[in-house]
């Protein structure tokens, strides 16, 4: 939940935060009444028949954290009649949950801030996990923020790596567009709620076998109680649909494609490839692409298969959201750009050269063994 | 119809950089600037002025300094700005922001109500999106976070319609006045200031508020002590122990055989890669 330290916080922080949080007069002691708070808690999102992968990349993380702890890990799905929120937690338990809370309503039928801000305020309340993780999504951001100023607690975003200090949530997330990483704790209240990005952390192994425990919970509340309404849900047409964050292959363009024409070659080895495009803050910004498409700390996490970066000097901004690809081939004219630290393969070379040749290089490849498959 | 927009004073991000001995923040030279977001509540709260009249209030919580974020704020078309600031909001996580910001915004209720308080999808800096929500919840406002257009204000029927950015589709909620709207990026232009407007945000006052002005009585809400995250390290992200297998396409006339050369070593690399592509293409 934290902003980012200002710049004499994050030198106290440096020199060691919990002094300096003991010498403003808070209290990082765990209250009596705080420590019955047991158990790990994933926030099971999924919208029209679908569960979003982040709740199960969630869930892999939560089994590490509750492993550690010694506790129980419960996923929580909160939905309408015609939501299949029973196979949702068969499904959780092959991920890693022990338990699932259920609570359905009517009310609860597609997402809306206030009954679901009930809903899992009320289950946290009555069942008392230690600690909640969420999605960063639309649906989780907007959820996490609302439940965490109702309960007052700490709500740590965007996490990239959730482990164990003591018995406490140790949270890191990059801060300064991803120059520095800090790692942040709720001490004192509870539960510790983090969100983690799509993609950030890696599916875990279906066990199959693993089975788990329901407990349900009613909502008490009707239609009238809820001022919002819910008109229609209009789906993103095909053609807009980017789908960047679970990309096998991703080429992104950056600044050093010069303009939105040359911006084009990208979108050429795409499809040869059959892949999706990205880009640099830079380039969104200056409208050569589409916003959705941006990689980066104020953009998507990626981890693709491969990700070919033409034209990017690899600014931490932009590192922060693709260095988790498998294998990744940076194109740039400087041999000395920061992308050649991290990337697997460089070519140093105009990308308006390299990209149109990759191009030519895969679609004859690939057209050969395609004519081979059929 | 009286609008409150909250905004943030942010250091330019894209020209931070960290100290590569100490592992610190390289401020100086690093210009502050409205949080790029905010600017899109801020116009889309302005064409609502101009639609329905009433007036925009800035608010913003922060250094003495911010009055500059303001004041560029006034330039565009705002009514009136207030900064709320105060020694005791240092070290304050989005909670105990929220928490202030709520109380300034009840302050400002008192003078004039307010139909509706817009904040950016989130900041550039603290990236968290929590502060809006939390606004939201303390007022009781109805939150419409990730909202991409407004397709109808009722005003005598106190009614909002709008569409919401969701996974895989847009959300056509209605809701009722007053309400929170937390606006998408790249959904309106920012219009350019004119003369008139930045020759009164020169001349304005921007309203300073110290945590007693705001109507703020309890304490131990705001800033550090009003925090439950504590900042417990702060560390520079490790580096890639290897560096990339280079090579180099000089004048040009090697870049086929360069390219030929890399894709063998991707597809070699990585195995599955090249029967899931020709499978996918084949699809």
């Amino acid at each position: 939940m934290s902003e980012a330290p200002k710049p004499a916080m994050a030198a106290a922080a440096a020199a060691g935060a919990v002094k300096t949080a003991g010498r403003s007069g808070r209290s990082t002691e765990l209250p009596e009444h705080l420590k019955a708070y047991k158990g790990v808690w994933v926030f099971i999102e999924h919208d029209r028949g679908q569960v979003h992968s982040v709740s199960w990349e969630l869930m892999g993380e939560a089994r590490k954290l509750a492993d550690k702890l010694g506790v129980e890990v419960s996923g929580v799905l909160l939905g309408g009649p015609a939501d299949k929120l029973e196979d949702y937690a068969k499904e959780a338990y092959t991920y890693g949950a022990d338990h699932c809370y259920i609570m359905r309503d009517p009310v609860l039928q597609g997402y809306r801030n206030e009954p679901f801000t009930k809903g899992l305020t009320d289950l946290v309340n009555k069942h008392q996990p230690e600690i909640m993780l969420l999605g960063a999504t639309t649906m989780g951001r907007d959820l996490a923020g609302s439940v965490a100023t109702t309960l007052g607690t700490g709500l740590t975003a965007d996490c990239t790596e959730l482990n164990i200090d003591g018995r406490a949530l140790a949270a890191t997330r990059p801060t300064f567009g991803g120059s520095l990483l800090c790692t942040i704790m709720t001490l004192a209240y509870r539960p510790q709620m983090a969100t983690m990005r799509p993609r950030t952390a890696p599916m875990p192994r279906r066990e199959p076998e693993r089975s788990g425990d329901i407990i349900t919970m009613a909502l008490g509340m009707i239609e009238t109680d809820i001022v919002t309404k819910l008109l229609e849900f209009i789906p993103d047409a095909n053609r807009n649909t980017v789908n960047l964050a679970y990309a096998d292959i991703i080429i992104s363009g950056g600044k050093g494609l010069k303009n939105a024409d040359n911006f084009k070659l990208v979108w050429d080895l795409a499809r040869v490839l059959g892949a999706e495009v990205g880009a640099t803050r830079a380039v969104t910004q200056a409208g050569w692409c589409e916003t959705e498409r941006q990689v980066g700390q104020t953009g998507k996490t990626v981890r693709p298969k491969l990700y070919i970066a033409a034209g990017i000097s690899g600014a931490i901004q932009h590192r922060v959201g693709m260095e988790a690809s498998d294998v990744i081939v940076a194109i740039n004219t400087d041999a000395n750009a920061p992308i050649f630290d991290f990337a697997h393969h460089g070519i140093v070379g105009n990308a308006m050269q390299v990209l149109p040749a990759l191009t030519a290089a895969f679609r004859a490849h690939l057209d050969k063994r395609i004519r081979r498959a059929a | 119809m009286h609008i409150v927009v909250c905004i943030k004073q942010v250091p330019d991000s894209a020209q931070i950089r960290v100290h590569p001995v100490t592992n610190t923040i390289m401020r100086q030279g690093v210009p502050a600037i409205v949080n790029p977001y905010d600017l899109f509540a801020l116009e889309e709260a302005l064409r609502l002025k101009d639609k329905f009249g009433g007036r925009v209030t800035m608010l913003c919580m922060g250094p003495p300094q911010a009055e500059d974020a303001l004041r560029k704020c006034l330039s565009f078309g705002a009514t009136d700005a207030i900064l709320v600031t105060d020694r005791s909001f240092a070290g304050a996580d989005t909670l105990a922001t929220s928490y202030a910001l709520t109380a300034a915004i009840r302050k400002i209720g008192q003078e004039q109500a307010v139909d509706l308080v817009f904040t950016g999808k989130q900041t550039i800096d603290g990236d968290t999106a929590q502060v809006g929500p939390g606004i939201a919840k303390r007022l009781g406002l109805n939150l419409l976070t990730y909202v991409s257009k407004i397709n109808e204000l009722d005003l005598d029927g106190r009614t909002l319609t709008v569409e919401r950015r969701a996974e895989g589709g847009v959300q056509r909620l209605q809701t009722t006045l007053p309400s929170l709207i937390t606006m998408l990026e790249g959904t309106n232009e920012m219009r350019f200031a004119t003369m008139d407007d930045m020759l009164r945000a020169g001349r304005c006052a921007v309203r300073k508020w110290n945590k007693d002005d705001a109507g703020i009585e309890d304490v131990s809400k705001i800033g550090l002590k009003g925090s439950p995250t504590i900042v417990s390290k702060v560390f520079a992200p490790k580096a890639r122990s290897q560096r990339a297998e280079m090579q180099e396409v000089g004048d040009g006339s090697g870049v086929n055989d360069v390219c030929l050369n890399l894709l063998q070593k991707i597809f070699t690399t990585h195995p599955t890669l090249e029967a899931e592509t020709v499978e996918r293409l084949s699809a």
